[in-house]
């Protein structure tokens, strides 16, 4: 399969482009709800337009009623959210929930994915327990009681998660803290009792919660898929999540560097624009070679997920996973930050919009593992 | 184009059969490479195999034409062929200057007398090229350069000096860029192709850092060229100097494959040589933007391929896969401490790590530097005021 979109691809694309850049521009929706102090960070107005344009359902299979497409259809939309810094529930609903339901029964299906469909729910991920990504060590208990299980334990960095009608829970279900086996996946509804959340806004504006779980007690139909058997499921959905956030962070970077081109090409400084200037003009060069190779590792990357979409996780698709979110938050670091320098006193100001691809960029290089974890990762995969 | 998996099985099967077991050890110094020439002698009987099995299918130059000694091989079946070769480690069959830049250059610009001819030599091997272009006081600023080509009727005289003319001494040719319009800087250089046994032709080597001596200077005395030896049109060389170039800076990209892109973190720490943590550190980014730049590699070649990409995305290609090579050789001599500072010992096979080192460092120097190509990508791609 070559390395570019194919002519479906294109045409998505050229699609997401305008309606993210319409809908989803920054003056109307990131702006508009930090100065609100809106307390999902993100508008349901424009998650329901995100339904009718399809884009909820991609990752969903056809008969499921969503688009059976992949994760480079995925990236599309994440490509252009990132270029707009548009705030939506779209990476962990519709990216990793929806990857996660797929390994659920009818069941659970039935009952979550036709409101992600239709833009009325937003799920989130809960993962990680500590500051950093350690999906490794999952101390959050889930003991058996009566029909079903009780949790217990703390999340944190759970995007949207005060927003969601619905978590995806990774609970250990046996074994000690930093065992691969003995994971459970669960879907817990947001009014379970025991479930208490701590919504924090971060540097993008996002929200993200800190999850109490006190003895919450489910049903056995909450768990999804297989009972100690979840690390392969956990797998895909982080899969899912880092490729996507690296999509999204070449979105970022993208956007940050045509700002900055843009700037070089009208401020004048000396009598010339500063555009002129070599030191300038090797930075942006160099810039924008890192931001094509970045892009290059993350479509490669939802490729090979794409590929083997039904089986697990295969080793060269995790391989590129964590080159790609490696990469391109690499990358994206680069293009905020010589974004910022580049542009001056201006790009200090919060009236600016460079700023907020700075703040976003960071938010993202967090999210399912920063570079360090990610490289590595390569090294541990690659038998170093 | 034919069924890929057809394809795929019909290229494993050949080359299962065809590529000596000799051929699919990696490259371990200069001697292994195939050049191809008049005075090339093969290394072993298994090289000249290799040779003469894919020069009868066209293997040495799958993707150009049947009629110019190629396979004709669609992008499609040229993209498989490099994996079923890659897959094997199988070395290239020839490796050579008439392949990499003069054959792309001649397939756009050549007549059709001039493609069958000097392209169906390129593909046997039988004529080995070299590069005329910088000067002593022409490198960066290329379209400075002064060798001159008198005009005598059915020929030129030209006269001048070259540098860094690399393997001029044993090449059998030369594709030279010559001024033939003193008056008119961009549109007074002429493209011309030439024997090296030419009266008034003369080498001197150049010894690198690397103590090989590639390289040379080449003196033009009083040399005479044909009319018919010359490629595009009078004194609009530097168009077709430019696209050669475009060529030749994919090809030190390393884009295609080969040893450029694969990691090293893994092979590294087998032979127990990364204790320090940094150091492993070090590697595993240098591994992150190895397999990055892979994936990089693959889209460009798949995008030239059919027309996409951008027409100067080579010059980025060669600044990128320049400077992550030269880094990949700093950590190959980091890892090696003492053992890699060996120069001409057996057990270091001859200083093959510190050589190999050394030789990087012209990476980012041959077929314009890392600062040109920065300028290029700023001025064609970027669209930058003043660059
Ligand atoms: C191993 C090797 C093989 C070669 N083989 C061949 C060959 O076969 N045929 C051939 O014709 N040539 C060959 N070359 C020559 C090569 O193309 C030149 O060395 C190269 O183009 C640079 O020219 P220069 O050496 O004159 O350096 P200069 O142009 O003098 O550059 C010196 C420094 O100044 C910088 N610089 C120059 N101009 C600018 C600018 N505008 N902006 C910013 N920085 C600038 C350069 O980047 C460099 O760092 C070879 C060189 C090497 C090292």
């Amino acid at each position: 399969m070559p390395l570019y979109h194919n002519d479906d691809q294109a045409m998505l694309a050229d699609s997401a482009r305008g309606f993210m850049a319409d809908e989803g521009a920054i003056a109307k929706q990131l702006r508009h709800f930090r100065d609100i102090a809106c307390k999902d960070g993100f508008g349901h107005a424009l998650w329901s337009q995100f339904a009718e344009m399809g884009f909820t359902g991609i990752l969903v299979p056809e008969a499921d009623g969503g688009l059976g497409m992949g994760h480079v259809e995925a990236g599309i939309v994440l490509e252009e959210i990132g270029r707009n810094l548009t705030p939506s529930p779209f990476l962990t609903s519709s990216v990793m929930a929806a990857t996660a339901l797929g390994a659920g029964g009818d069941d659970l299906r039935g009952r979550y994915l036709p409101g992600l469909l239709e833009g009325t729910s937003v799920y989130a991920v809960a993962i990680d327990e500590g500051p950093k990504h350690r999906p490794e060590r999952i101390a959050t208990s889930a003991t058996r009681a009566g029909n079903g299980f009780k949790l217990s334990g703390t999340k944190s960095f759970v995007v949207q998660g005060a927003s969601a009608d619905m978590l995806v829970i990774a609970a250990r279900t046996a074994g000690s803290d930093d065992d691969v086996d003995g994971i459970t996946l669960f879907a817990v509804p947001k009014d379970a009792a025991g479930l208490s959340l701590d919504s924090v806004r971060l540097v993008d504006s996002a929200m993200a919660a800190h999850v109490k779980l006190d003895n919450v007690q489910l049903d056995a139909d909450a768990v999804i898929g297989e009972v100690d058997g979840g690390r392969a499921v956990l797998n895909k959905v982080l899969s899912a999540g880092r490729v996507g956030a690296a999509a999204e962070s070449v979105g970022v970077g993208m956007g940050a560097f045509d700002m900055t081109t843009t700037y070089l090409k009208q401020r004048k400084q000396f009598g010339k624009l500063i555009g002129e200037f070599q030191s300038l003009q090797h930075r942006a060069a160099h810039l924008y070679s890192e931001l094509e190779i970045a892009r290059a590792a993350v479509i490669k990357a939802q490729q090979l997920l794409d590929g083997g979409s039904d089986g697990p996780v295969s080793e060269r698709a995790e391989l590129m996973v964590s080159v790609a979110k490696a990469k391109a938050g690499q990358a994206a670091g680069l293009a905020v930050k010589e974004g910022v320098q580049m542009h001056g006193g201006i790009g200090m100001t919060d009236e600016y919009d460079i700023g907020l691809y700075m703040k976003r960029d960071r938010a993202l290089a967090e999210f399912m593992g920063d570079q360090y974890y990610h490289a590595q990762r390569v090294a541990v995969l690659s038998g170093y | 184009m034919s069924d890929p998996d057809a394809f795929r099985a019909e290229a494993r099967a050949w080359l299962e059969a065809n590529c000596p077991p000799e051929m699919r050890a990696p490259v371990q110094s200069e001697e292994d490479v195939c050049w191809g020439g008049r005075n090339f002698k093969f290394k072993n009987p298994a090289q000249k195999a290799w040779l003469e099995a894919c020069v009868a299918k066209g293997y040495t130059v799958p993707d150009w034409p049947v009629a110019y000694g190629g396979a004709g091989l669609t992008p499609a079946e040229a993209k498989i062929w490099r994996e079923e070769m890659q897959r094997i480690g199988a070395r290239p069959p020839l490796s050579s200057f008439g392949i990499w830049m003069l054959g792309p250059a001649l397939l756009k610009f050549g007549t059709e007398e001039q493609k069958v001819h000097y392209l169906g030599q390129v593909a046997r091997g039988e004529i080995r090229w070299c590069q005329g272009y910088s000067e002593p006081g022409s490198g960066s600023d290329l379209v400075s350069l002064q060798t001159f080509g008198e005009d005598k009727g059915d020929h030129w005289v030209v006269n001048g000096q070259k540098i860094w003319t690399s393997y001029a001494d044993k090449a059998d040719w030369i594709f030279c860029l010559v001024r033939t319009d003193k008056a008119n800087k961009y549109q007074g250089i002429s493209f011309l192709l030439f024997d090296m046994a030419s009266p008034g032709v003369s080498t001197k080597p150049i010894l690198l850092i690397s103590g090989n001596s590639p390289f040379c200077e080449t003196f033009f005395d009083n040399v005479s060229v044909p009319k018919e030896q010359l490629v595009g049109e009078l004194n609009r060389g530097w168009d077709v100097a430019k696209y050669l170039l475009g060529h030749e800076r994919e090809m030190i990209s390393g884009a295609g494959g080969g040893d450029r892109m694969n990691t090293i973190g893994a092979i590294l720490s087998r032979n127990g040589g990364v204790e320090d943590p940094l150091l492993r550190a070090e590697l595993a980014m240098f591994d992150v933007d190895a397999l990055a730049y892979g994936a990089m590699g693959e889209k460009f070649l798949d995008e030239v391929k059919v027309g996409k990409g951008h027409p100067a995305g080579s010059n980025m290609m060669k600044y990128a896969g320049t400077e992550l090579n030269k880094r990949r050789h700093e950590l190959l001599m980091a890892a090696g401490g003492s053992a890699a500072l060996e120069w001409d010992s057996a057990a270091s096979n001859g200083g093959s790590r510190a050589r190999g080192w050394l030789r990087t460092k012209a990476n980012s120097i041959e077929g314009g530097t890392s600062e040109v190509m920065l300028n290029v990508i700023a001025k064609r791609i970027l669209d930058l005021p003043g660059a």
